[in-house]
């Protein structure tokens, strides 16, 4: 599974990300969690509000951090 | 063998000296990647510490004006202007639909409506910087165009209620609603030319939709006209500052203000049991206790208005729900913006000091360079304003502290406008999105528009 953080570095971007790496651990499921700053390769997902949770291609949040068991419920 | 007992047995002089050399070849203990950072800021304080010039009378008398100069902005500008303001944003970002206005700068969308959508939707959208650049590419990409993209990104900053409000209380209303209706005009103009240029280039873009974040909580638009109108209410009126002259209806106002500033806060108290289920007892209690305040202390008005604050937290953090995350988005504001307002108050006050006085910067250096109307002056603050970072709201200080010092009320609108919108770093980050020619003539076009407006507003006001 390849999982994908879209956002510049802002507080709420890494605050996502630690959520979604956080989940990858506790579950178990084998997922690479990359963290994607480019401002071009962000708009090419049609994401115009960050951070946004990529998973397989498929965006899932928009512009919020997400909470866990949304997280889970993308990857489980 | 291994690293550790080597170094253990060198210590304990056990190893003869023949090993001791082979040891320098192991790497080393000392990892300087990470020392070398905090090593300088150490040193660096040392030797700031170390030639401090206490004893040179501008030195001194700059470090005291930088204290009074933050020392006034908490007396006057902290409670009445800015945590106000701070909720007003946080409200903004938890109330307002952005789904809504984006929708409006989609790539099917109206050209018109979205030059004028984009130009103005920084008030609700960019009240961080770090949401401006993902729009703003793709705006560009995946949305209205080039035009509105580069509309919205040049007004964006310009216009987030947080500068406004605060442009306008600290350097006089004329200057805020110059900078406010000079970054709608010029952004739409700016947009414009630069589609123009480079309508060749627009290629076809994905039709995609672009992707809104939904909606944290639904609520029908005249709730939230209603609503934020009280609140700018307090604000205003809170801040209403005495008019120099004592008739009219400018006195007037000024000498009801706490009692219409009263009015708005039950009002809202109202508004926060009917949508947003706050417990009525609790409301009641709270105001009991703000207006016994105000009573005890009818000449300190800024007790009643704190310990109004104060429990409006309490109100909106123990009831839970969509108050939850108004709080929230309040807290991010005020805990980003804070720490670089007051760093940029202290150094605006040691560099050029308080109107009236000096810092460590002569005024008449500040005069000569940008005093007047001329057309010299007012390039030199774009420029400057064009190339120099500005943390947000930090334009307020260092400005008035240049105003103050001697410069002129058109090349302070000229970096005004030039100044939040652009910064070395800020176009490094533009170009690595627009690529060099495009950025090129954007910052051109920023410069020449702000001299431009400085030019007019200076021969006016």
């Amino acid at each position: 599974m390849d999982i994908k953080i879209l956002g510049p570095g802002c507080a709420k971007c890494q605050q996502t990300e630690k959520i979604v790496k956080d989940v990858v651990t506790e579950s178990g499921v084998q997922a690479s969690v990359e963290k994607v700053t480019d401002i071009m390769e962000i708009a090419g997902y049609g994401v115009v509000v960050t951070p946004a949770v990529v998973v397989d291609g498929d965006v899932k949040s928009v512009g919020k951090i997400p909470k866990k068991e949304e997280v889970l419920g993308w990857i489980g | 063998m291994s690293e550790i007992t080597t170094v253990t047995e060198a210590r304990a002089g056990m190893v003869p000296l023949a090993k001791v050399e082979q040891v320098d070849t192991q790497p080393s203990l000392i990892d300087w990647k990470t020392i070398w950072k905090p090593l300088s800021l150490i040193a660096g304080a040392f030797l700031i510490f170390f030639w401090l010039p206490i004893d040179n009378n501008r030195f001194a008398g700059a470090v005291i004006e930088s204290l009074a100069l933050a020392k006034w902005y908490a007396q006057e500008h902290v409670l009445l202007c800015l945590v106000p303001a701070f909720f007003i944003a946080g409200a903004i970002s938890v109330f307002v639909s952005q789904a809504a206005v984006i929708k409006y700068l989609g790539a099917g969308a109206n050209k018109i409506l979205s030059y004028g959508v984009a130009s103005v939707s920084g008030t609700i959208l960019a009240v961080c910087s770090c949401t401006v650049l993902p729009l703003f590419a793709g705006i560009w990409k995946r949305g209205a165009g080039l035009g509105p993209a580069i509309a919205f990104l040049y007004s964006g900053p310009a216009i987030n209620i947080l500068a406004v409000v605060l442009t306008a209380r600290i350097l006089g209303p004329e200057i805020g609603l110059a900078r406010a209706v000079g970054a709608v005009v010029f952004s739409v103009v700016i947009g414009l030319i630069m589609h123009m240029l480079f309508r060749k280039e627009e290629q076809a873009k994905a039709e995609a939709a672009l992707l809104m974040p939904e909606p944290e909580v639904e609520r029908p638009l005249w709730q939230n006209v209603v609503y934020f109108a009280v609140m700018v209410g307090i604000l205003v009126s809170a801040t209403w500052g005495e008019p120099a002259d004592l008739t009219g209806l400018w006195h007037a106002i000024y000498s009801v203000k706490w009692l219409l500033t009263g009015f708005f806060a039950i009002v809202f108290g109202v508004l926060l049991v009917k949508w947003f289920h706050v417990r009525a007892y609790k409301v009641v209690l709270a105001a009991a206790v703000v207006l016994a305040l105000a009573v005890i202390f009818p000449h300190k008005p800024l007790i009643a208005f704190s310990a109004g604050i104060i429990s409006m937290v309490v109100l909106i953090t123990s009831t839970r729900g969509e108050t939850e995350s108004w709080f929230l988005s309040t807290w991010d504001f005020t805990k980003q913006i804070m720490p670089l307002l007051l760093a940029g108050v202290l150094v605006a006050g040691l560099l050029l000091g308080r109107p009236g006085s000096e810092g460590l910067i002569p005024s008449q250096w500040v005069s000569s360079l940008v005093g007047g109307n001329s057309l010299w002056a007012n390039l030199f603050a774009s420029v400057v304003g064009a190339f120099m970072y500005f943390a947000t709201l930090t334009e307020v200080p260092i400005l008035q502290g240049l105003l103050g010092a001697g410069m002129g009320k058109g090349p302070a609108l000229a970096l005004l406008l030039a100044g939040p919108a652009l910064s070395l770093p800020n176009m490094l980050v533009i170009r690595s999105v627009l690529g060099t020619k495009k950025t090129i003539t954007f910052v051109a076009l920023v410069v020449v528009m702000a001299t431009i407006s400085g030019l007019i507003f200076g021969h006016f006001f």
